[in-house]
């Protein structure tokens, strides 16, 4: 491809890689806390639900502030897991928990709404039945829920394809390591004549965000087609 | 069998209860908010009642003195809910076959295919409940109950949501369950024709306490058992239909008694049950001639019994059947009645609906 340069691809295709990931792997945690808060009464909810909804109203910097200082080389996570293998210092996998982090609150909340639009009295006839809570869930609460779910995830994508504050401040801007489309944009503004780099990189990010609201689109009328019934 | 015994404190009254459920239909009857919902909820495992104990076929549900609660998903119940409760995302299908995937291999199976066919929903299969009527609904509600292999049978008020005319479609298919298969019925209801229909054993509950408990006959006819009020108090019989007339009359006999109603949708030959409201029977101490109803019921008053307001509840024995009255205190002094008079009972045919009467139970056995 001759109209994207190689550190233009390189920050596409990790964005795409750093969002899909992130993605992924916070939407089993993502329907979980969401159940719990919807459908649970504990001692602390209201923190655990603080604390879920803290990163859309914390300066992404000092979100990502927290992170380096949780996670990176020196933080109680960062050195613990080192001794696992596993690093968040200044690479990809920083990124997407980063993005994965900032992502989460949305996530939830879109899922949270659809749990609670489901009738616990479904649930309770499913359990006269014979299905204990997992195969309930399973088979009951899941299906109902799976257009918030999928809405949860695709706004997830997109926040996370757009994170920018908390990456940078994480770990920082290093091309082909952890260089966003954001990222990028920003870095390609801070040289004169960068400015058509950066406008190609936007207008990748706005067909992203697009082709991704479309496809949440599409699949949720089919599943609303599916369990609505009409 | 079934036993259970259930106590739990409300706001304003305490439920404390304890009765045992033999095969066939049994009716938890009373007014609503007396705690009737509660008692199946706590044999459902829905909810879990202060004090109390359930047993089906010896094996423990729950108590509370031993510490005992069975999760409800391994309880092995089937609940016919008010509102059917289907799962949305499912089709019919689905829906009825979603229990007995759980159901263990030793569970009673009844076979899809007769279920189906029984309730009449093979044409459904294909749906979504979103596509169904109400009472379409609650016939795969039903279904569904059944077909997860239960021991027994909770059905809360399962007809209250619907209007009359399917209340008329659903009954029927109560009956079947009733007179065809095996599995005990706990039923939930406040509707006195409900009762009458289908109960095998009745539970009158009243304020929180079980006043009246034995077979449906003789419950319904005790005058001092009115879970309901005296208003809608009334009796019931076991009659044979022994023919149908020309002009629309069914001639029916109870025990020796003739009884003229209005015609029935049933072979001559059945033997049915009908229920007989107090308000609609009259009392005269001479025969009457020259009166429009066409019942006039040789009787013997056995007992009088006191309403808080003007009325007066009247048992009657006719022919060894009992028949109650519900007539005024003035009419009562007027007549000069007590126990042991002989009397009439005046009884008009058009008003026994339909409805109040339909297949008596045991009469396929």
């Amino acid at each position: 491809m001759e109209w994207l340069s190689a550190q233009e691809w390189q920050a596409v295709a990790l964005s795409l890689r750093v969002a899909f990931w992130a993605t992924l792997l916070s939407l089993p945690a993502g329907v979980w806390v969401a159940f719990i808060l919807a459908r649970r009464d504990f001692p602390g909810k209201q923190l655990l639900n603080g604390l879920v909804m803290l990163p859309l109203i914390l300066p992404p910097v000092v979100t990502g502030y927290l992170l380096l200082l949780t996670f990176g080389p020196q933080g109680p996570a960062g050195s613990a897991l080192a001794k696992a293998g596993i690093s968040f210092a200044f690479n990809w996998a920083g990124a997407a928990l980063a993005a994965a982090v900032m992502a989460f609150p949305l996530m939830v909340r879109a899922i949270r709404l659809s749990l609670e639009a489901v009738d616990p009295k479904l649930e309770e006839a499913a359990g006269t039945l014979g299905a204990s809570r997992v195969w309930v869930f399973l088979t009951v609460t899941l299906p109902l829920i799976l257009p918030g779910v999928l809405a949860g995830a695709i706004l997830a994508f997109a926040k996370a394809m757009g994170e920018f504050g908390a990456t940078i401040t994480f770990v920082s801007n290093i091309p082909g390591q952890t260089q966003t489309v954001p990222s990028a944009i920003y870095a390609f503004l801070q040289v004169p004549g960068g400015e058509n780099q950066a406008l190609r990189l936007v207008l990748i990010s706005v067909a992203v965000a697009m082709g991704a609201l479309l496809i949440s689109e599409i699949l949720a009328r089919r599943i609303a087609r599916r369990t609505g019934g009409t | 069998m079934l036993s259970v015994s259930v106590s739990q404190a409300f706001e304003g009254f305490s439920l404390n209860v304890s009765f045992e459920a033999p095969q066939g239909i049994t009716v938890l009857y009373g007014r609503s908010g007396t705690g009737k919902t509660s008692i199946i909820n706590a044999v459902a495992g829905l909810l879990r009642p202060t004090a109390g104990r359930a047993e089906i076929h010896g094996r423990i549900l729950f108590d509370t003195a031993e510490g005992i609660w069975i999760p409800p998903h391994r309880r092995r119940i089937g609940y016919i809910f008010q509102e059917g409760r289907l799962f949305p995302h499912l089709t019919v299908q689905q829906n009825l076959l979603y229990g007995r995937w759980f159901a263990p291999g030793t569970a009673r199976r009844e076979t899809p295919d007769r279920i189906i066919d029984m309730l009449g929903i093979g044409h459904l299969l294909k749906r979504r409940p979103g596509m169904l009527s109400g009472g379409e609904k609650q016939r795969v509600a039903i279904g569904r109950a059944l077909l997860s292999g239960p021991e027994i049978l909770l059905a809360d008020e399962p007809l209250a949501a619907l209007d009359d005319a399917r209340k008329a479609d659903i009954l029927p298919y109560f009956e079947r369950i009733r007179d065809e298969l095996s599995v005990p019925v706990l039923y939930v209801s406040h509707s006195a024709s409900e009762v009458a229909r289908l109960a095998t054993t009745v539970v009158a509950i009243e304020d929180g306490r079980v006043t009246g408990l034995g077979p449906a006959r003789d419950v319904l006819s005790d005058p001092t058992v009115t879970p309901l009020g005296i208003r809608s108090a009334g009796a019931m019989l076991t009659a044979r239909l022994v023919r149908h007339h020309d002009d629309g009359i069914s001639e029916l006999d109870a025990g020796g008694l003739p009884l003229l109603l209005p015609r029935i949708d049933h072979a001559p030959g059945r033997t049915l049950r009908v229920r007989i409201e107090a308000q609609d029977v009259m009392i005269a101490t001479t025969h009457p001639t020259d009166i429009s109803a066409l019942n006039v019921l040789p009787a013997v008053l056995t007992d009088l019994r006191q309403g808080d307001g003007p009325g007066v509840l009247a048992r009657l024995d006719a022919g060894g059947n009992t028949i109650l009255a519900r007539i005024t205190r003035r009419s009562c002094d007027a007549l000069g009645l007590r126990p042991g008079m002989p009397v009439f009972a005046v009884v008009k045919a058009v008003s026994v609906p339909r409805e109040a009467v339909g297949d008596h139970p045991g009469r396929h056995v």
